[in-house]
């Protein structure tokens, strides 16, 4: 599943689509404002001799400039007007699902809310939403300014913290779309990335019932991923992080109930495999320096034996 | 004679915006593997058959003039739910941190002591569940909330409203204390 480039002009949603639209129409006026500029200068320099025009009929050729310069300003600041005030078609529509998207330093918690405490789902740096469907997003922020932007759906919306705010997005094609943290937020906030996931409504659902298992219960696990189990919940790992079902219900970290579910690790920092899920559960700082996930000295056996338990859990 | 004065004035420039670079103080976030281990660490005789006994001594000490070390601690007291217990310091179930009374010590190392082994009466102890170069950032943390700290080094300011004055305002000789509330 490689995701699409973060290309703002190809858009798959109803916003992107007015941006890029508002793009489009200031790109073709610029352009031909350019060529008429380079069209007359390239006269003034060309023609010989002195101007011969009275004083009258050359403050009517500034005044005509005048004129339009304004007419064309004012044409575009419609356009912009207008691109502002559409960028919101679905407020008050129906069959609205909401997602509430909580920036952290460097990583997005997501809650896809439930019915019932139990229906909650939660999961890190991977949006999954239903194809065709406005998804509400509530923002928030723990600690400081982050930005939510997924350039293929819209533009940007800061997350700021004590301040909640809202905003649509609507995904018209299925496919993965890249996203990133807009908003200088510290150290690693280059590698604050996370995937939009557009699938049809059966395919989310699906995934979504998925999400809502806790993990595997200990009988099902292989001997390593039983040790490992072990590991998880003896050493620092269960000071931050959540693996629902099992006593560890920290909420610092990203919710591991379905990590190995995910396609990548560390908020789109690397690919979810084993070798990579390795290096990060060991050394965490040699892939995001300064990242709060501190390194988790185990015995290579541990190791294995941890990685092996998360990689169990589906 | 005008040309070796231009270049002694600009030495003299570089060496003054450059010397205060000197004291800056380290942001260790890749600590060594021997304290990134949440190993038994405590002490309980100060017998040994050679050498010193514990390496997170150095450690505490170099945090207690660390201001990122009690920035560190001071996430971590949340982030570890310290303030479950400890109320920001205001004490709940758990003891007052910000007053002048310490049941059992207020040495870096008894702090220490007492989160890896815990006490009696409620609390637990986090042996092998917070790495030891954390418990020494949240050891300069609770030190700096009493004014052990001193002056100089502070964590940084809340995000949310101050309902206490900062720590490194909090003066040693005279411990935070409610207006009108009656003398210890």
């Amino acid at each position: 599943m490689m995701p699409a480039s973060g290309y703002a002009l190809a858009p798959a949603g109803p916003q992107a689509a007015r941006l890029a639209h508002v793009f489009w129409v200031f790109f073709a006026v610029a352009l031909v404002v350019y060529l008429v500029v380079l069209a007359l200068l390239l006269l003034g320099v060309l023609r010989p001799g002195p101007a011969a025009m009275d004083e009258p009929a050359r403050l009517r050729l500034v005044a005509l400039g005048g004129v339009l310069t304004a007419l064309t300003l004012i044409g575009l600041l419609v356009v912009s007007i207008r691109g502002g005030h559409q960028l919101n078609p679905m407020r008050g529509a129906k069959d609205v699902l909401t997602i509430q998207v909580i920036g952290r330093q460097w990583w997005w918690e997501l809650h896809y809310p439930g019915t019932a405490p139990d229906q909650e789902v939660v999961t890190a740096n991977e949006l999954h939403v239903p194809v065709g469907r406005p998804v509400l997003l509530e923002l928030v922020s723990r600690d400081v300014i982050h930005s939510f932007w997924v350039p293929e759906l819209h533009g940007k919306r800061d997350l700021i913290p004590g301040h909640d705010s809202t905003t649509y997005i609507q995904a018209d094609r299925p496919g993965v779309f890249r996203g990133q943290c807009a908003e200088f937020c510290g150290t690693q906030h280059a590698q604050m990335g996370f995937l939009v996931i557009a699938e049809p409504e059966d395919t989310f659902q699906a995934w979504l019932a998925a999400q809502r298992r806790p993990a595997p219960p200990p009988e099902s696990l292989s001997a390593e991923a039983r040790r490992g189990q072990h590991l998880f919940q003896r050493t620092t790992c269960v000071m931050c992080h959540r693996v629902a079902g099992t006593q560890a219900g920290a909420t610092m970290g990203p919710d591991l109930t379905h990590v190995a579910s995910r396609t990548t690790l560390a908020a789109g920092s690397l690919p979810n495999v084993r070798q990579h899920l390795r290096r990060w559960v060991a050394d965490a700082q040699s892939v995001k320096p300064g990242s709060h996930m501190p390194p988790t000295p185990l015995g290579a056996t541990d190791q294995d034996d941890l990685v092996s338990y998360l990689e169990a859990l589906r | 004679m005008k040309l070796p004065r231009l270049a002694l004035l600009a030495t003299a420039t570089v060496m003054m915006t450059t010397a205060p670079a000197c004291q800056h103080e380290t942001h260790d976030v890749r600590p060594s593997a021997e304290v990134s281990q949440a190993g038994p660490g405590v002490v309980l005789s100060t017998l040994f058959a050679g050498g010193v006994p514990s390496a997170i001594a150095g450690t505490l000490q170099a945090n207690q003039e660390n201001a990122f070390a009690m920035n560190e601690g001071k996430r971590l007291f949340d982030a570890y739910n310290c303030s479950g217990c400890h109320a920001h310091g205001g004490g709940a179930i758990g003891p007052a941190l910000m007053d002048a009374k310490w049941i059992y010590g207020s040495a870096p190392q008894n702090v220490y002591d007492t989160i890896v082994e815990g006490r009696p009466n409620g609390m637990p102890s986090f042996r092998g569940k917070i790495p030891d170069f954390q418990v020494a950032q949240l050891v300069a943390y609770v030190r700096s909330m009493s004014g052990l700290a001193g002056g100089f080094w502070a964590p940084g300011r809340n995000d949310s409203m101050q309902v206490k004055p900062g720590e490194n305002t909090v003066s040693t000789e005279a411990p935070v204390r409610a207006p009108g509330a009656p003398p210890p």
